[in-house]
Formats: C-alpha cells, sequence, structure tokens
C-alpha cells in the first residue's frame, strides 16, 4: 500500500489506481481517460476482507462486490448492503468491481454510494502526508468529483451496524436490469413502541451526488407510520430532488420516480421493523 | 487539491512485459504491451478467437472467460494482469471432438444463430453450474443478465441453460 501511495506521489495526477477496472477500464478503452501511469492495487496483499467491526462491518480496498453477496458477517450484520450489490451490474461485473473502488468512483447512479451516505460509512483514506477518516457526505463534491487528493486510497470502508429495531428497504427504477439507476432510494426506519425513532433517506440518480434529506428525516421522527405520512413525504422528496434529464429519463419523470420510489421503501422499510418481511 | 506539478515525474517507458499464464490448463510465456487488453492478447497473442470481442466496454459479455474460476470480462483486463492467473476459455472446454455438456445443450436447443455471443454466455453459465448444479430461475436470470444476443430472442439460450443443467445432472 505505500507503494502504491508512493507512485502516485511521484506521478500525481497523470496517475490512476486500477481496482477491479470496472469503471476504469471503459473509460480508457474508450480513451475517455488517458492517464499516463495506472497503478494496479489487484496484487496488494491482505486488503481482500470483510471483517466484523464495532457491531458494523469493515472492507478492504481489494474486496469484490460479489463477496458481499452470500458472506455470513454481512448476512448477519448488515443483510441490507448483501441485497444491495445484487443490484450492481451483473455477477461478471461484480466478480471484479471492488465495494471501495464504487464508492470511490462516485456515479451518481450507483448502489454504494448512496449505501455509504445512507448507513453513515466512515472511509479510511491513505495518502502521501498519512491517514485521515472521511464520511461520505464529505467525500462527494459533484458529479463523479471527490475530495480525494491524487495520492489517495480508500483503504477500508466501515459501515456501521443497524438497530436491532431498524427496517430496510432498496427501491430502483433501471432499463434493464442490471443497468445503472434511473432513480433510486435507499430507506431505514427504526420503530420503537410503534412510533418512527430512527430515519434514513437516500435518493441516487437524481443528480450529481446521492443526496440525503435530514430535515426530513427529523420530521419523520416521532411520527406514527401511516399511509398519509409516507405519501406526504413522498411529496416532498420528489418536490426537493432537482435531477437532470438525459436519453434515457427526463428531469419531470425522475422526480415523479423519485417520490414513488420513497412511498415504496418507507412503506416496505416500515413493514420490515414490524417484522413483517424475513431477512 | 493543488499538486505542483514540477515535482512530478515524467511516465516510465510502456514496454512490453514477460508474462507467464495458465490457459486452458496450459502454461504460456509471452511478452505483452501494458496497456493491450487481456481479450485482445488471447486472440492476437495466443491465437485463441473463440473469446469474440464486442463492446470493449463491459456490456455485451462477449469476451466474458474464467479468471481463476471465476467469469470476468476480459475487455476489461489488462494482459498483464493475467500475470501468474489461471484462465479458461471456451477453447477449454470440449474433451477432444466430445462437446461439453453445455455446448451439446446449446447445439441441441438452438441457442445460437451467429455465434458471436455463445462462447461468452457459455463460460458464465459453466461458472454458474460450478457455483451450484441446481440454480433458481433468478440466478440463471442473473446469468444471463449479463450478456447481449442480437439474434436469438433469448428463448432458445434459456431452453439451452435449463437443457444444460438437466444434462450435467443438477
Ligand atoms: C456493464 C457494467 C454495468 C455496471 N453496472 C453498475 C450498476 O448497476 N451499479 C453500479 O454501482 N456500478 C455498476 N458498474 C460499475 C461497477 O460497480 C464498478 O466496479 C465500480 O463502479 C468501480 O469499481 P472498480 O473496483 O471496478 O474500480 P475501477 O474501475 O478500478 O476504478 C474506478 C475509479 O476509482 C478509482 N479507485 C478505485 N479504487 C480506489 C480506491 N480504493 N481508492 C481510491 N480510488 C480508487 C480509480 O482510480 C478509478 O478512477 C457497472 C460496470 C459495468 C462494466
Ligand atoms: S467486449 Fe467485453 S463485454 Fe463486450
Ligand atoms: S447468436 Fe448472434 S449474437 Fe447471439
Amino acid at each position: 500500500m505505500e507503494e502504491a501511495v508512493g507512485l502516485l506521489g511521484l506521478y500525481g495526477p497523470e496517475a490512476k489506481i486500477l481496482a477491479g477496472g470496472q469503471s476504469l477500464m471503459p473509460l480508457l478503452n474508450m480513451r475517455l481517460a488517458r492517464p499516463s501511469v495506472i497503478v494496479d492495487i489487484n496484487r496488494i496483499g491482505e486488503m481482500d476482507y470483510i471483517r466484523p467491526s464495532d457491531g458494523g462491518i469493515a472492507i478492504g480496498a481489494l474486496t469484490r462486490e460479489r463477496r458481499v453477496e452470500d458472506d455470513p458477517i454481512v448476512a448477519e450484520r448488515l443483510p441490507l448492503l448483501a441485497a444491495l450489490v445484487k443490484w450492481i451490474g451483473h455477477p461478471q461485473i461484480r466478480n471484479r468491481g471492488t465495494v471501495c473502488g464504487s464508492i470511490a468512483h462516485g456515479d451518481p447512479a450507483a448502489e454504494l454510494p448512496a449505501a455509504a451516505l445512507a448507513l453513515d460509512a466512515e472511509l479510511a483514506v491513505v495518502g502521501k502526508s498519512g491517514t485521515r477518516t472521511l464520511s461520505p457526505d464529505d467525500l462527494y463534491l459533484g458529479y463523479l468529483a471527490t475530495s480525494l487528493a491524487p495520492d489517495e486510497i480508500i483503504r477500508e470502508v466501515r459501515f456501521p451496524g443497524l438497530p436491532a429495531n431498524a427496517g430496510w428497504s432498496i427501491q430502483e427504477v433501471a432499463r434493464r436490469h442490471g443497468d445503472f439507476a434511473l432513480v433510486g432510494v435507499i430507506a431505514v426506519l427504526g420503530l420503537t413502541e410503534g412510533r418512527i425513532s430512527e430515519a434514513r433517506l437516500v435518493c441516487f440518480g437524481v443528480g450529481g451526488r446521492p443526496v440525503r434529506f435530514p430535515e426530513i428525516e427529523g420530521q419523520l421522527v416521532g411520527s406514527t407510520p401511516s399511509e398519509d405520512l409516507f405519501s406526504a413525504t413522498a411529496r416532498q422528496v420528489s418536490a426537493s430532488v432537482d435531477p437532470d434529464g438525459d436519453i434515457h429519463a427526463s428531469a419531470a419523470y425522475r422526480k415523479e420516480v423519485a417520490g414513488v420510489l420513497t412511498r415504496r421503501a418507507l412503506e416496505q422499510a416500515s413493514e420490515r421493523a414490524k417484522g413483517g418481511i424475513q431477512s | 487539491m493543488s499538486v505542483d506539478i514540477r515535482s512530478q515525474a515524467e511516465a516510465p517507458e510502456a514496454a512490453p512485459r514477460a508474462i507467464t499464464l495458465t490457459v486452458n490448463g496450459k502454461r504460456y510465456s509471452a511478452r505483452a504491451e501494458p496497456r493491450k487488453t487481456l481479450a485482445d492478447f488471447l486472440r492476437e497473442d495466443l491465437g485463441l478467437t473463440g473469446t469474440r470481442v464486442g463492446c470493449e466496454h463491459g456490456s455485451c459479455g462477449a469476451c466474458t472467460v474464467l479468471l481463476n474460476g471465476a467469469a470476468v470480462r476480459s475487455c476489461l483486463m489488462l494482459a498483464v494482469q493475467a500475470d501468474g492467473q489461471e484462465l479458461m476459455t471456451i477453447e477449454g472446454l470440449a474433451d477432444g471432438n466430445q462437446l461439453h455438456p453445455i455446448q451439446q445443450a446449446f447445439w441441441e436447443e438452438h441457442g445460437l444463430q451467429c455465434g458471436y455471443c455463445t462462447a461468452g454466455i457459455i463460460m458464465s453459465l459453466y461458472e454458474m453450474l460450478r457455483r451450484n448444479p441446481k440454480p433458481s430461475d433468478e440466478e440463471i436470470y442473473d446469468t444471463l443478465g449479463g450478456h447481449l444476443c442480437r439474434c436469438t430472442g433469448y428463448q432458445d439460450i434459456l431452453k439451452s441453460a435449463k437443457l444444460a443443467i438437466k444434462l450435467i445432472g443438477g
């Protein structure tokens, strides 16, 4: 790892890390990126791991997305994440693509950056000038722009576990299964004595980076789950997102779908929290 | 983040590198330009042209091969990354003139027309059946979802996959 950081420091912005290559290689093949030095980190030992950490899990820089699907520690501590990675591309992509690579790349329609934001993940970053810890909120600046310096590598991502009373849901609309999301929503709801004690809501595919809604989350806390509440929240989310339109979907469509998926996500998360959905 | 360009080193010369890899049980030593994809290397340098190149950005699946047993896109790997690794391509499947059961199934169920997509699909199915000889429909769809075919309309590919499962004894 020190050698990789050293090389990145030596060649500066001309150098790029190659992890799973499932985002970088297409860019190279299409000549959309033309770095003069590629630093392949695939042979760095002991970076392919999933470990328990403080009630949650820690995932190393070379852990492939596929491994998360049927890892026993993930299944026990954070089943949301096992379900989430199945939305990423296809098994053949997940066999190479890494969890940390997806988070570092930061595609606004990608699942893992949105999950990192929703789950308050911590990113352990190593660079020329030492190590630091970053939150996903501080990482994502805008479209494929992050606050990582050219010599910095995400060495590990740590996802805290969810409280036992929490339910979750992942909702996504894409043109075909395995495509990047047109719009996606991740919701987590904790219920205590019938009232919402914790709420997290993240929308992705609706702008330059995944978005979280702290104010809307705050309003949910203390309320009793109901159809009316979730419909009202859906309208709020729909009104506050500001997506771009492109060849795949118009901005108006994305706004509408963000609302619909928010309602479905809250309903499902609430059902799960009540124990109505297995796993 | 500002970077002092003057302190930056020049990129090193991209001379071909010596690599050694195993493909279909046979060891190969060759030289590969660092920028060459594994797909191009297999086809142009090792003459293993069964692996096809369609889109070169991971979408179509035509170039799928097994890397240490896992189905991966060979267009999204560099040849130099395969140094010391074990690969399997479509050429490694048949036993002489005896087709592999997955190949046999594609033959019997007309799972191919032009055949451009076929090698990649068969390698993905091979991995799927290695992991689980009795896959659910969902697993089959998930696996085939990683492949594009412009000819068949997919129904005969699905039938072929199901026959392959039967032939293999799942
Ligand atoms: C056909 C296809 C479909 C896909 N569908 C989806 C999808 O539906 N959803 C989705 O989320 N993704 C999808 N992907 C992308 C996939 O998840 C990628 O694997 C992921 O985005 C990048 O991870 P990687 O390990 O392949 O990174 P690479 O491609 O190796 O690197 C991507 C970028 O991140 C940098 N980088 C990599 N690792 C690190 C690190 N540890 N620290 C700092 N910088 C790093 C690299 O320098 C590069 O700039 C798809 C890809 C393909 C080809
Ligand atoms: S050529 Fe590799 S996926 Fe299309
Ligand atoms: S048989 Fe022609 S592309 Fe599939």
